[in-house]
């Protein structure tokens, strides 16, 4: 009886482990064993090609360009805020003083997003420092698509105006509940 | 002329009649009792790694969101095992002589993958897309369960068919608002059967347990 059991349990997997490849498998066939094939270089999708070099490079001839690519509206900053807080946080923190966890477990703390060399910096700057990494910094290029990097660099511009704001920036309103 | 068999023999054969039926039971009973089990699933079980990374450490510990690694669980089927140098964004700096990062480095520097241990792995005929579970409000939580506190991961689901339909047949007993599918440890509300019905509607989550909606 437990034999017949165990014999249940043995049977052969074929239709479980088929001869296909899943995404990222393990693959005797290739020499480097990776079954998802890396492009070839210079391989353009159709519809892929990064014509837009504002956006796609965030630089006009060798300056970083001031302006984003496209209309930063509420959601693109929410959407930024959101990926901000996935890909920046652990090291800039979730103000931008650059003390998050990572930081505080050893990393060297990159600087802080409310310096006057990074407020005035242009967008284009943040753009070029995500898409290709700065000094201790990498790069996040191949983690942030292109227009997030932007939604981001629009939050950024968010926290850096929160920590110099007065009261006069609030909404006359509301100014009660701020001073409590 | 003698008989064969003692009369006491005929009390055999009828309970032996009788019995069939519950033998019959136990066996089938055996049978479901041994593919749910965790050694037929392996659920449960903590897999072996190259490198002994510990989910607890970097989201329970450091609270990285589970997306600075899986990167296209929002927009593909897969969830994406990260490349190295996703590791080395960190261990670059940090723990960066340690030996147990060797794998790491060594993949690095020769641009080899590493190969880890598939802890989830779905029979090939079953089609699944984490994409579309994120969007209708079905946390990661809810399949893979306390990954923050899972120094070696296991599959937490049995991950048959019986445990897919569950939530396919009733999918408000676990549905999410859609801000809180990333979150470990949430607290369901009270009344979380009429919240999912809610946001069931909200989401437009349909009930979808016809047989090619996985197995297509």
């Amino acid at each position: 009886m437990v034999g017949l059991v165990l014999l249940a349990g043995a049977c052969r997997q074929d239709m479980h482990d088929q001869p296909k490849y899943e995404p990222l498998e393990a693959s005797k066939f290739f020499a480097d064993r990776r079954a998802s094939r890396p492009l070839v270089a210079g391989t353009v999708a159709r519809g892929h090609l990064r014509e837009d070099v504002h956006f796609y490079t965030g630089k006009s001839g060798d300056q970083d360009v001031t302006t984003f690519p496209f209309a930063v509206t509420r959601e693109v900053i929410e959407r930024g805020q959101g990926r901000y807080n996935v890909y920046c946080r652990p090291c800039h923190d979730p103000t931008g003083y650059g003390l998050g966890m990572v930081v505080r477990r050893g990393l060297r703390r990159p600087p802080s997003f409310h310096i006057d060399r990074l407020r005035e910096a242009p967008v284009g700057h943040f753009y070029d420092v995500m898409t290709n990494g700065f000094g201790l910094m990498p790069d996040y290029a191949a983690q942030i698509p292109a227009r997030d990097r932007w939604a981001i660099i629009a939050y950024i511009r968010v926290l850096q105006r929160s920590q110099y704001a007065t009261i006069e920036d609030v909404p006359a309103d509301k100014r009660a509940e701020v001073k409590k | 002329m003698a008989q064969i068999f003692h009369h006491s023999t005929n009390t055999f054969s009828k309970l032996s009649i009788f019995g069939a039926v519950f033998i019959l039971a136990l066996l089938l009973w055996l049978f479901g009792a041994f593919s749910r089990s965790s050694y037929a699933t392996q659920a449960g079980v903590d897999r072996e790694q190259p490198v002994p990374f510990s989910h607890a450490h970097h989201v329970g510990g450091i609270g990285i969101d589970c997306r600075y690694c899986h990167t296209s669980v929002e927009t593909s089927a897969v969830a994406g095992i990260p490349p190295t140098k996703t590791c080395m964004n960190c261990h670059s700096q940090v723990w960066n002589s340690s030996p147990t990062l060797e794998p790491v480095r060594e993949s690095f520097r020769s641009d080899r993958s590493i190969e880890w241990t598939r802890v989830h792995d779905l029979p090939d005929f079953a089609y699944f897309n984490h994409s579309i579970h994120l969007k209708k409000g079905m946390a990661c939580e809810v399949c893979h369960g306390r990954v923050d506190k899972m120094p070696l991961m296991h599959q937490q689901a049995s991950l048959q068919m019986e445990w897919c339909l569950d939530c396919h047949r009733n999918p408000e007993k676990y549905v999410r608002r859609r801000e809180d599918v990333f979150k470990m440890g949430y607290e369901p509300p009270a009344d979380q059967l009429a919240f999912g019905l809610h946001l069931v509607k909200e989401y437009k989550i349909q009930s979808r347990t016809s047989c090619s909606t996985c197995h297509r």
